[in-house]
């Protein structure tokens, strides 16, 4: 069955030290207990072994020879070029075409070295090392007799010796030791979390509330009503929002898209009859399925567009949803003007902005 | 040209539908529309190189009445004689030579054909022209004006430029100006090749369906940061090597799936494949 010296005599080794499983079991079955099905399966061996070009052409088994070395050659070349370009193309300029150009070459040099030494050695096996097929038969895992008792008279001496079985106070004190080790990490990594905050309460407000001003986003300058013109678009945040330390967190609830529309396009219902100025209406930017900010406006269809998955908005009717797996319409900011004319909120949004949670109402 | 074009198609289609391989009586035809075509559109095309370009000064009385007799040749038949508009286009009362000048010097206007949105062509109309018509409409009605040129150098604070361009046009139009799709064949058209001026005027006046962002929202020092950060984009490749269109994640990881993933499983088939 093996087709080389070494494989049967390996494989006569095995089965004459092997202690579980016998190979002959193995290979033939035990036709005490075990079903024999006439038909079983034949083990078909190894295929004829065929001999390669290289074994029987000296003159291919010379160029293989070559090819191999001249791939290691072209290695040591694409190291010293990886070195050379290096020197070569130096980024002190800062040009990121100068950087480019750097990268390039080293990883042209680097990516020779590499594969010069990787094609090389699969070439060598293939072609020129010998290719015999052989079979290593499994064994059995266990040690033996002898070395199982030896072991588990170790573990007793050791139990003996150190009194682990006996002091129980000793070691019941280990144990509770052990246990405790991992409690600080537990508590540190609570303390991530925001403190003495209620998370539901955090989802269903935002920084905006009765009288914050409308700015500019990335400015935060206030915005005249007067400034927005029809078909124009705002990128709105709070004003303030810009000096807290918690920016970026508050931002990504509190964005707003500020757009004018001509008053005689909107369906105002009676409920939100005074939420926009003079058609100026400000919705969330937050998407309602999975949190994506919204601002691909269509002035001329009034429709707002998700990039993420799609969704669309018709800011007509009150940001319903027109098209896509947004499950609710943005949620609208009441505006009004100040005193002086510029755009601020009547209060907060009066629903929770962005995705839905388990403990959303609606 | 359009004309000509016309047998051109006609001819392509009936000599497809023939499987056999016998010549068909008609493709002596319509390799001679084919040729006809083609000769008269490398002569339009040779003929369109945009002749020599008019000085940018204030517009006279006689840009305005040459715009006039344009207007009323080209564009009242959808407009209006008077610019006032009809059923089938808005009017151009107020929307400003800047309108004009982005509508026409792109070849957005006059409209090839209707559809989900005027797409940039070859523009109609020399550089001269196209002032005449921007000064025929901003004579009716005051409206937002050709960019001043000092907004347009390209040479000023491009990372101030890149904040806003991130904030106000990335999700239409990609971070790296790529452009990108919006809702029922609409789209944000690329940046790249744009000219300063034909930016300027877009963001002044909103075309289409691109929201306006007049002077009070983003101002012309701000919307001259803009066109510098789309310039550095433009004079600056990216350090990355191929670009693959800009598209990010979805065109880089086909790449990577065909291509990377490809050249792994034939590295894996060349290894355990024996040698012959």
């Amino acid at each position: 069955m093996a087709q080389d010296d070494s494989g049967s005599s390996e494989l006569a080794e095995t089965s004459s030290t092997a202690v579980e499983h016998p190979v002959e079991d193995h290979r033939l079955g035990d036709p005490g207990t075990a079903i024999v099905v006439a038909d079983a399966p034949v083990n078909p061996g190894f295929p004829a072994h065929r001999p390669r070009l290289t074994d029987t052409d000296p003159k291919q088994n010379r160029r293989a020879e070559r090819t191999v070395f001249t791939l290691f050659y072209l290695s040591i070349a694409g190291s010293v070029w990886a070195i050379a370009a290096y020197l070569a193309f130096p980024i002190e300029s800062g040009n990121l075409a100068d950087v480019r150009t750097s990268t390039l070459f080293i990883g042209l040099g680097m990516v020779l070295a590499l594969l010069g030494i990787g094609i090389g050695a699969v070439h060598w096996a293939k072609q020129l090392m010998n290719d015999h097929e052989g079979i290593d038969i499994r064994h059995g895992v266990a040690g033996s007799e002898e070395t199982r008792e030896r072991a588990i008279e170790i573990f007793e001496e050791a139990n003996e010796e150190s009194g682990f079985g006996r002091r129980t106070l000793i070691r019941n004190s280990l144990i509770g030791a052990l246990v405790a080790f991992p409690l600080p990490a537990v508590v540190l990594f609570r303390g991530l979390a925001p403190q003495n905050v209620d998370p539901i309460k955090e989802l269903k407000h935002t920084m905006w509330a009765k009288g914050t001003r409308l700015t500019k986003d990335p400015t935060g300058l206030p915005i005249l009503a007067s400034d927005v013109t029809i078909g124009s678009v705002f990128h709105v945040i709070p004003d303030g929002l810009n000096d807290r330390e918690d920016a970026l967190e508050q931002k990504a609830t509190a964005a707003v898209l500020l757009m004018r529309l001509r008053p005689e396009d909107l369906h105002v219902s009676p409920a939100r009859k005074d939420w926009n100025y003079h058609g100026i209406v400000a919705y969330s930017k937050i998407c309602t399925h999975v949190g994506c900010p919204v601002a691909l406006y269509e002035q001329q269809t009034h429709h707002l567009l998700c990039p993420c998955h799609q969704s669309q908005f018709d800011i007509t009717h009150e940001a319903r949803v027109i098209f896509g797996p947004a499950g609710r319409p943005l949620p609208q900011l009441p505006i009004t003007v100040d005193d002086q004319g510029y755009l601020v909120a009547q209060s907060d949004f009066h629903e929770p902005v962005g995705p839905s949670f388990w403990e959303r109402n609606s | 040209m359009a004309k000509l074009n016309q047998p051109t198609t006609s001819g392509r289609s009936t000599s497809r539908k023939r499987k056999t391989g016998r010549r068909s009586p008609l493709a002596t035809f319509a390799l001679i529309a084919i040729g006809l075509g083609l000769t008269g559109g490398v002569y339009a095309a040779a003929n369109a190189t945009p002749s020599a370009s008019a000085d940018t000064a204030s517009s006279t009385q006689q840009q305005v009445s040459d715009g006039e007799h344009l207007f009323q040749a080209n564009c009242a038949s959808c407009h209006g004689m008077n610019a006032v508009g009809t059923a089938a286009a808005p009017s151009l009362i107020g929307v400003g030579a800047a309108a004009v000048d982005f509508q026409v010097g792109t070849g957005r206007m006059p409209m090839a054909m209707d559809g989900p949105q005027a797409e940039e062509k070859t523009p109609q109309f020399t550089d001269a022209q196209t002032k005449e018509l921007a000064a025929y409409v901003a004579s009716l009605a005051p409206g937002p004006a050709i960019p001043d040129a000092q907004y347009l150098t390209g040479n000023t604070d491009a990372a101030a430029g890149a904040q806003l361009f991130r904030i106000n046009c990335a999700m239409c139009h990609n971070v790296a100006g790529a452009g990108g799709a919006l809702t029922e064949g609409k789209f944000a058209p690329p940046l790249k090749g744009v000219t300063p001026a034909h930016i300027y005027e877009a963001m002044l006046t909103g075309p289409q369906n691109m929201p306006v962002f007049n002077d009070r929202n983003i101002t012309p020092e701000q919307k001259s940061d803009i066109i510098s950060y789309l310039t550095y984009l433009e004079k600056n490749p990216s350090p990355g090597g191929f670009a693959l269109g800009d598209l990010g994640p979805v065109a880089e990881g086909l790449f990577l799936w065909i291509f990377g993933l490809g050249s792994i499983v034939g590295l894996a088939v060349w290894i355990t494949a024996k040698s012959n």
